[in-house]
């Protein structure tokens, strides 16, 4: 369907060939001025043809309709206009053409004040532009996979098959990838019938036949990177992929090649003269390709302007198919033989002929001719008018390797500035465009990139195939007179003009990349493929200079355009990053628990037993813990099990604290600090045997600190004989934390002995029940009496269900993560909020737990005076003093009476509503900390407008001599 | 630096002495190799200070620490030129010092 008319086309069209094919020449509105325009290339360069694919989600904007394949169900519309494409109010703007030039919106919408092009932008926007995006899910499926090979041909035009069976006759393993659905390359675009494309197929047959050469067809290469690695883009739009079967849109490739051979060919040029956008003026390559390979007649009376000898060609296929063809050279001497075989079908050859400017409005009609040493402008009717301004071999992938192109003047281009190792080109690339050159050199990279994997040739050189040959020469292209009026194009996405390039010399705009910058030229979707070089030669010639002085731009991948869905691939919602789950996760579900995320792990949040959302439900399961006994899951948290001689040293040596002298069964908290000083992590580690150490880690550092841990044993202190190995998924964990927790654990566990005198606070010990071994460390993060009891993962869920079942009749409930943050916060506890590696231990009001006769991770710069500073952001509990009024995460803290500006004295780091004390109260850091307490200050909240006074108080804000702890 | 048929032409792969030939992504970077951290329980704050926050740039040959975090979980030292991303041998870093 093309804009809900239905639209016929033949297998192996391309979008473009069926719009022509059916009399569609009107392709789209540019980008700026909303000119009428065609269709100008024939493949991935085109500028104009953009179109807008697919409906709802499957929306895709901005797809050249030259490389979209045709296939039944497309779905197409032309962007850029409105109402219409043919009826476009937007063309008004072209009236005001003459007021745009380069930088008109940064000269005019800047001023005259600030802010004035926040304000205008959107306008412009809106106005200018190509197709939108839409907002909804695309319900296609996207996949990335990674792909090994020998030797990776990028290009299946000539070279690159000759490449491919070279290298795959020496032995190597193949990867042809071609970008087209056909492989051939210039080669389709020759008659379709004709010794030429006998010769085609045969070389097709003769690859695919070779085992050891995988074709991938509808696949681009779009960026070259370090070791040889490849971004592929497979493309499946053809087979109508079902999403539901399994099946990818696209597939973006990682390709590991030991060697690559860039096959990529050479794409034409423009010329640049007076209203060369015209619809109807297209490439001679174009013209020959909708001609040959896809049988549309692109016009009836063409003209044919070109600089070289390859544009010729173009001609003869066009007079031979009866179109008839006059062919005008600014060249004064061709080559007597092409001028012959032109002549003898039919061709009218004039030589010195330079078309200064195009006619007609929505369709070219015809065209301005000089003639060389005469004042005579001729007019020539023609409803197609194709031009050739030279070849462009297609250097972006090697530049992507970061190496600049190099100026060759025969050829009047850019060839590759050399190769990386174990990279080779292969044909039109490096500036070979007759075709028996191009044959040889790719037979000789296909044999040098074996021999580069290690494959030598067991039959000799393969001799390269045969063929029917033409010299290629051409002459710069010659700038266009003066006063010939009309728009000169330079880049038709961008809607470049000479007069563009001309302003941006003028104003010092003259360096390629400035230019480039300055004028957007080389900015659209196709990357400036047909207008690069163009402007290079008009701005050398304005500057006066060669081109190779006028240098090149950069190219970068993507070398076409990638959907932001092949890269995600199935990386996308709950498949963006692994999840992690507790052993406690089925238990979580059938316990009513709301789930939520935390780091990678999905944690139980709040109970539906407590309330129906978390905001009511928290505040019962606190209730819970203080009054009477709770349960939580806190499997999470990071577990390390430390053994062998030389443990009790290490832990003296990455905690700030002394670990020496932990006797068997006890626990003790620790705080980790960063080489730099920072906080690195808090945490306990029980000793149960004379080597034996279990520590726990937050759940957020527990990769950090393995692997730090790791990294002292392993590169500083390897005369340590310690051996630490994560058991994080080995052991649950659960928490049993309230004044009934003892007598909880009594009635169901009753083989442990957890009396206070067995095991005090900070007792850690290990039991059997029924053959099961349970580690229990009395400690506590709420407050309250609690235990800590770590069980085999495998036997998380009897235990959690036993406790829950045998201690009934004590109240015991789950709680969740919201109560167990907000637990910690009334009793001050730090965590991840306040350990965010900025912080120091004296920041965090734990600076007394630092022994002083020991040596530990980052004590000596711990002395540093800055981080000793009075003045610095340090630990402080905040209450609220408006009863109607709360606190939040992220407040900024000002001084009472200060003026509400800048970053404040400090932040809001925790807060919550304190059961205990019927307010809200909160942890933050500010600036002096604790030798504030008793000052009133103001938590601002400058995204609500909102300004709440609060207290500076102990963050100790329950049991401050931890009597609840000890009974 | 090791080029050619055999050898790594960047450092998108690395060799582990443990695991063989890995992609860059099993793999955590961990700084420069060819620092030395002060023995513990070094008092000079300097020689702290210069370990943690002092460190050349160079463009070329290259001793960098990396651990195999989703393999053997072995810290390695890996020559790498910075330059050019070309990737020479591994060796364990435990292994330092002994041939």
């Amino acid at each position: 369907m093309f804009e809900r008319k239905p639209l016929l086309g033949f297998a192996g069209d391309t979008l473009a060939s069926a719009l022509l094919a059916n009399g569609l020449t009107l392709a789209g509105r540019s980008f700026k001025y909303h000119r009428p325009r065609g269709f100008l290339a024939a493949g991935v360069e085109e500028p104009n043809a953009l179109f807008t694919l697919g409906e709802g989600g499957r929306t895709t904007p901005n797809v050249a309709a030259t490389t979209t394949e045709l296939y039944e169900g497309l779905v197409a519309r032309r962007q850029n206009a409105w109402p219409s494409v043919d009826f476009d109010l937007g063309a008004a703007i072209s009236l005001l053409a003459p007021l745009l030039p380069a930088g008109f919106y940064y000269k005019t919408f800047m001023g005259p004040r600030r802010g004035s092009w926040m304000w205008y932008e959107p306008f412009i926007r809106r106005a200018a532009g190509l197709g939108r995006a839409r907002h909804e899910r695309d319900p296609d499926r996207y996949e990335t996979r990674h792909a090994y090979t020998d030797v990776l041909v990028i290009g299946g035009g000539p070279a690159g098959l000759a490449a491919a069976r070279a290298a795959a006759a020496a032995g190597a393993a193949v990867a042809l990838v071609e970008q087209d659905s056909a492989l051939g390359g210039m080669l389709l675009a020759a008659p379709a019938t004709g010794a030429l494309e006998d010769w085609r197929t045969e070389l097709e047959r003769a690859v695919r036949a070779m085992p050891n050469v995988e074709v991938l067809l509808r696949t681009t290469a779009c960026g070259v990177y370090d070791g040889n690695t490849v971004a592929l883009l497979e493309r499946h739009d053809h087979e109508r992929p079902d999403a539901g079967l399994g099946k990818a849109r696209e597939v973006a490739v990682t390709m590991h090649a030991r060697a690559i051979i860039y096959a990529t060919g050479a794409a034409e040029r423009p010329l640049v003269f007076g209203d060369n956008d015209r619809p109807g003026i297209m490439l001679a390559s174009a013209a020959q390709a909708y001609l040959n390979r896809y049988a549309v007649d692109p016009g009836r009376r063409a003209l044919v302007a070109t600089n070289n000898d390859g544009a010729w060609r173009s001609a003869i296929d066009l007079a031979v198919a009866g179109i008839a063809v006059p062919i005008l050279d600014q060249r004064q001497h061709v080559e007597p033989a092409l001028q012959d075989a032109a002549r003898r079908v039919g061709i009218d050859v004039r030589t010195g002929a330079l078309v200064t400017r195009a006619q007609g409005r929505r369709a070219v009609t015809g065209a301005l001719v000089a003639h060389n040493g005469s004042a005579r402008v001729e007019h020539l009717a023609c409803d197609l008018l194709c031009m050739s301004g030279g070849w462009s071999p297609t250097v972006h992938l090697t530049s992507h390797t970061g190496r600049k192109p190099v100026y060759r003047d025969d050829i009047g281009a850019f060839v590759p500035g050399g190769y990386a190792p174990g990279q080779f080109g292969a044909g039109a690339v490096s500036g070979e465009f007759a075709l028996s050159a191009a044959l040889r050199s790719a037979a000789e990279a296909g044999r040098a990139a074996a021999h580069y994997c290690g494959h030598a040739d067991p039959i000799g050189p393969t001799p390269p195939p045969q063929v029917a040959d033409h010299p290629f020469t051409l002459e710069p292209p010659r700038a266009c007179p003066r006063g010939a009026g009309g728009k000169a194009f330079v880049d038709f996405q961008n809607d470049v003009t000479t007069r563009d390039l001309a302003l941006a010399h003028e104003e010092g705009y003259a360096a390629i990349e400035h230019l480039k910058r300055y004028t957007t030229l080389g900015m659209g979707t196709d990357q400036g493929k047909t207008s690069n070089l163009n402007a290079i030669h008009l701005m050398a010639a304005l500057r006066g200079v060669g081109i190779a002085e006028a240098g090149t731009t950069t190219f970068r991948p993507p070398y076409t355009p990638v959907s932001i869905g092949a890269l995600a691939g199935r990386s996308i919602g709950h498949h963006f990053r692994p999840i992690r789950r507790s052993p406690l996760h089925d238990c979580h579900i059938a316990n009513g628990a709301a789930m939520i995320d935390a780091g990678p792990w999905l944690r139980p949040w709040y109970y539906r037993w407590a309330g129906g959302d978390a905001a009511a439900a928290y505040v019962n399961e606190m209730r819970l813990v203080r009054s009477a006994v709770g349960l939580a899951d806190i499997s999470s948290l990071g577990k390390i099990d430390v053994q062998w001689p030389d443990a009790a040293e290490f832990l003296n040596r990455v905690y700030v604290n002394g670990f020496a002298s932990l006797p068997a069964g006890k626990a003790r908290y620790g705080v980790m600090l960063n080489d730099d000083a920072s906080v690195l992590d808090d945490g306990t580690t029980a000793r149960f045997g004379e080597y034996r150490y279990f520590m726990t880690t937050t759940t957020a550092q527990a990769a950090e600190v393995m692997s730090w841990l790791e990294f002292l044993l392993q590169t500083a202190w390897i005369d340590l004989d310690v051996q630490v190995v994560s058991v994080t998924d080995e052991w649950a964990g659960m928490s049993i934390a309230g004044p009934r927790a003892r007598a909880a654990l009594a009635l169901a566990l009753p083989e442990i002995d957890a009396a206070d005198a067995a095991l005090p606070h900070m007792g850690a010990r290990e039991f059997e029940v029924d053959g099961v071994p349970i580690r229990v460390l009395r400690l506590s993060f709420s407050g309250e009496l609690a235990y800590e009891l770590y069980v085999p993962a495998g036997y998380a869920i009897a235990l959690w269900e036993r406790l829950l079942e045998r201690a009934a009749a004590l109240g015991i409930r789950p709680y969740g993560l919201e109560a167990l943050a907000s637990l910690r916060i009334e009793k001050g506890h730090v965590a991840g909020l306040e350990l965010d590696h900025r912080n120091t231990l004296d920041d965090l009001g734990l600076g007394k737990m630092a022994a002083r006769d020991k040596a530990y991770v980052g004590r000596e710069l711990r002395a540093r005076a800055q981080l000793q500073a009075p003045g610095r952001w340090s630990l402080v509990g905040l209450e609220c003093l408006e009863p109607s009024a709360r606190l939040r995460g992220g407040a900024i803290l000002f001084a009472r009476g200060e003026a509400l500006a800048g970053h404040g004295r400090g932040y809001v780091t925790s807060v919550t509503w304190s059961t205990e004390l019927g307010k809200y109260i909160a942890l933050g850091l500010y600036q002096g900390g604790l030798r504030h307490a008793g000052e009133e200050i103001v938590c601002a909240y400058p995204l609500k407008n909102e300004q709440v006074r609060a207290r500076i108080v102990s963050p100790m804000f329950i049991d401050p001599n931890g009597e609840r702890l000890h009974v | 630096m090791a080029t050619g048929p055999t050898g790594n032409d960047g450092m998108l792969r690395i060799p582990c002495p443990h695991c063989g030939e890995r992609d860059y992504t099993e793999f955590r970077y961990g700084g420069d190799a060819s620092k030395i951290r002060p023995p513990h329980g070094t008092a000079d704050a300097r020689a702290w200070q210069e370990y943690v926050f002092l460190f050349d740039n160079p463009k070329g040959a290259h001793l960098e620490y990396w651990q195999h975090v989703l393999g053997c979980r072995q810290w390695l030292v890996l020559e790498r030129d910075t330059a050019t991303n070309a990737v020479g041998k591994a060796h364990l870093a435990r292994s330092q010092g002994s041939p």
